[in-house]
């Protein structure tokens, strides 16, 4: 008979102390598992849907982080804004003819080259505008060229799809100024389809609801980005929405009525806000150069208007500074589970010994030596370390493999059931190594059982 | 087969001095010869079998079992000749609780070098009529059905000398001569040489051969002889 025999009937011997400490081990195992996995997940999460394509974001002076988490993950609360005449201060002078000419208005100097209009010819610039809501879900306006240069995946490759219907237009004959696209996510919550009007509340969830609604034209299909929860409308028909023009003394809101009907509650006609009465929240930047970015951005937060951060810095500072700590916190507490649950070994072999003393005096009386009756004791607490590891593993990843579509949809981090992060192959039999020592104080009782006066 | 020689055994007592328990001068058992040991409680019958069984060692003297001193062994090389040359029948049996019949009878081979022999186990167990309750575990088992397994387990590692400890002692009237029986057969069969403790004069009539051990043994003589002149 094997000494894994002898252990395992020993095991079974004392049933339910052996199934609770397993348990107790598993316990700790399955949170150190799901912490790691979780953790890695979020960490690739947040790496990935830092970059679109653009290298800088421009905004007004204040925290580059904030900057960060609002334009590109939709979080914190929204920033404040730069001037539209900043904006066209990354193009040349033509395009700032141009928009001067579309929308009219007053721009200083629109004959001249844009201040920044070098480092960013050749690249892109798009604007967006925050401060609305669709319910929880954050509007985003901006202009069409977001989903037709912006990237996302693994590799910022993959182009925006649509599930349904099509881009927003910044005009259309339909219905306007007033077309929207919104996330996967938002479509499934909030139950909407192409054709649907949305009406967005005004700075908060909570807000006033404007009374210019916005056509869905589009969903997009699920990326696993921040975007599947972003309401994507068209920037100039934010900037007509009641409260949105920037007021300025000498004239009257320039959201006036015109002529004719487009959508929504009433039969009106916009024309675009005129350039002083535009802002931004912030422009998602790619110079023309790669090289130029770090140049540009030194420029940009030296002037005393605009910051511009790099979201794939600000990312890796927040996992340094905040996500990493609360890991590592988040790992003591598991770790320190698991040695609680491997002092329970400890416990619950070193209890039982009294009354096993004479078994194992039985056995050194058939022939076993002192190493022998020690592996028996240290090979029990193995199993329980090695079952209850197993099983803790097994739960983490059964609860990863069930919620998988759930963090694929909210990340697009595709996950299954033997999806591992590295740290778990160090750590997990780091914990059962841990709890199979706590064997060796009851394997050394057993070392140093008396026979004679235990038979 | 074996041979005790002079052999000392004292203990600490609490006062700080030692005690004598065991004096020993001579004591044979040829091979396959069937010997039974009698004297009274406290004698140094257990003593002398865990001397002789190498359990513990003695302060002086040899044990010869087989031709070989086992006094001048490690502990481990004790173990190791303890495992394949000596089977051992406690008073109490002391039949693992958690390991069934079969699972007991095995235990007495899993020490002994090579000896794994489940065929083995089974025949025994079929000697001693439990063939049929081989998955019982002892709690599941009469008092005498678990002497029986306990010396089916002493010979499974076909052991050359039997120590026997009282082992009628807890088993009722009905069982003990079938115990007794069972011990002697298995002995006779196997060649293997018996030294059986007892209490039991019906027992010990038995056996051609009987040694009293406050007899041989001069430290229970010496302190027998200190009660009487007490006295």
């Amino acid at each position: 008979m094997s000494l894994w025999k002898l252990a395992l009937r020993s095991l079974q011997q004392r049933r339910l102390a052996s199934l609770l400490t397993m348990l107790s081990l598993a316990l700790g195992v399955g949170l150190v598992a799901a912490v790691l996995s979780l953790y890695g997940v979020i960490s690739e999460a947040f790496k990935r849907n830092s970059s679109f394509g653009y290298t800088l974001i421009v905004g007004a002076k204040g925290s580059p982080l904030q900057l960060t988490l609002n334009t590109v993950y939709y979080l914190s609360q929204p920033v404040e804004n730069l001037p539209y005449s900043y904006f066209l201060e990354f193009f040349p002078a033509e395009r700032r003819k141009a928009e001067l000419a579309k929308y009219g208005g007053r721009l200083a100097e629109p004959d001249r080259d844009g201040r920044y209009s070098l480092y960013a010819a050749g690249g892109m610039a798009i604007p967006v505008c925050l401060g609305d809501y669709l319910g929880d879900f954050r509007v985003v306006a901006t202009t069409p060229e977001f989903f037709d240069q912006l990237r996302y995946g693994e590799n910022v490759d993959r182009p925006f799809t649509f599930a349904a219907g099509r881009n927003f237009q910044e005009n259309s004959e339909t219905y306007g100024y007033f077309e929207s696209v919104i996330g996967a996510r938002v479509a499934r919550e909030r139950n909407l389809k192409v054709g649907d009007q949305i009406f967005p509340t005004h700075g908060d969830p909570d807000g006033h609801t404007h009374e210019q609604g916005f056509t869905i034209v589009g969903i997009l299909d699920s990326t696993g980005t921040p975007n599947d929860r972003g309401v994507f409308i068209n920037m100039e028909g934010f900037y007509l929405l009641d409260g949105h023009a920037k007021p300025i003394d000498d004239e009257p809101p320039a959201t006036e009525e015109v002529e004719g009907s487009s959508t929504s509650r009433g039969p009106k006609k916009y024309r675009p806000l005129p350039i002083e009465q535009r802002e931004i929240t912030a422009m998602l930047l790619r110079p023309s150069q790669p090289l130029f970015s770090m140049k540009l951005q030194n420029v940009i937060n030296e002037g005393t208007q605009a910051q511009a951060a790099a979201p794939v810095g600000e990312v890796a500072k927040l996992m340094q500074w905040i996500v990493s700590p609360v890991q590592q916190a988040l790992l003591a507490i598991t770790l320190i589970t698991c040695i609680v649950a491997a002092i329970g070994i400890l416990v619950s072999i070193y209890n039982s010994m009294n009354e096993r003393r004479r078994d194992i005096a039985v056995m050194r009386a058939l022939g076993a030596r002192r190493e022998t009756v020690m592996a028996v004791i240290l090979l029990e607490s193995l199993l329980i370390a090695v079952i209850g590891g197993a099983l803790g593993w097994l739960t983490a990843h059964l609860a990863l493999a069930v919620g998988s579509q759930l963090i694929e949809d909210r990340t697009g981090i595709v996950v299954g059931f033997f999806t591992t992060s590295r740290a778990e192959w160090y750590v997990l039999p780091l914990v059962i190594g841990l709890a199979a020592v706590a064997g060796l104080l009851p394997a050394w009782v057993a070392y140093r059982t008396d026979v004679a006066r235990n038979l | 087969m074996l041979s005790v020689e002079d052999v000392v055994k004292s203990y600490a007592e609490p006062s700080g001095g030692r005690i004598q328990v065991l004096n020993v001068p001579r004591l044979q058992v040829a091979a396959g010869e069937q010997v039974v040991l009698v004297g009274p409680s406290g004698c140094g019958k257990t003593t002398l079998l865990h001397v002789i069984a190498g359990i513990i060692t003695p302060d002086s003297g040899r044990v010869i079992i087989n031709g070989r001193d086992i006094t001048r062994l490690s502990e481990a090389g004790r173990d190791a000749f303890r495992a394949g040359t000596i089977g051992y029948v406690f008073q109490t049996f002391n039949l693992l609780p958690g390991l069934t019949a079969l699972e007991n009878v095995r235990l007495g081979m899993t020490f002994a070098r090579g000896r794994h022999d489940l065929d083995r186990a089974l025949a025994l167990l079929d000697r001693v009529g439990l063939r049929e309750r081989f998955h019982y575990r002892p709690d599941q088992l009469s008092v005498g059905q678990q002497q029986r397994v306990a010396i089916a387990r002493a010979l499974a590692a076909r052991p050359k000398l039997l120590l026997a400890d009282e082992p009628t002692a807890n088993v009722d009237t009905g069982n003990q001569q079938r115990i007794i029986d069972l011990i002697r057969q298995f002995c006779d069969e196997e060649q293997v040489a018996l030294l059986l403790v007892t209490h039991a004069p019906e027992v010990a009539r038995q056996f051609a051969r009987v040694e009293h051990l406050e007899e041989i043994n001069r430290a229970a003589r010496s302190s027998n002889e200190a009660a009487v002149a007490g006295a």
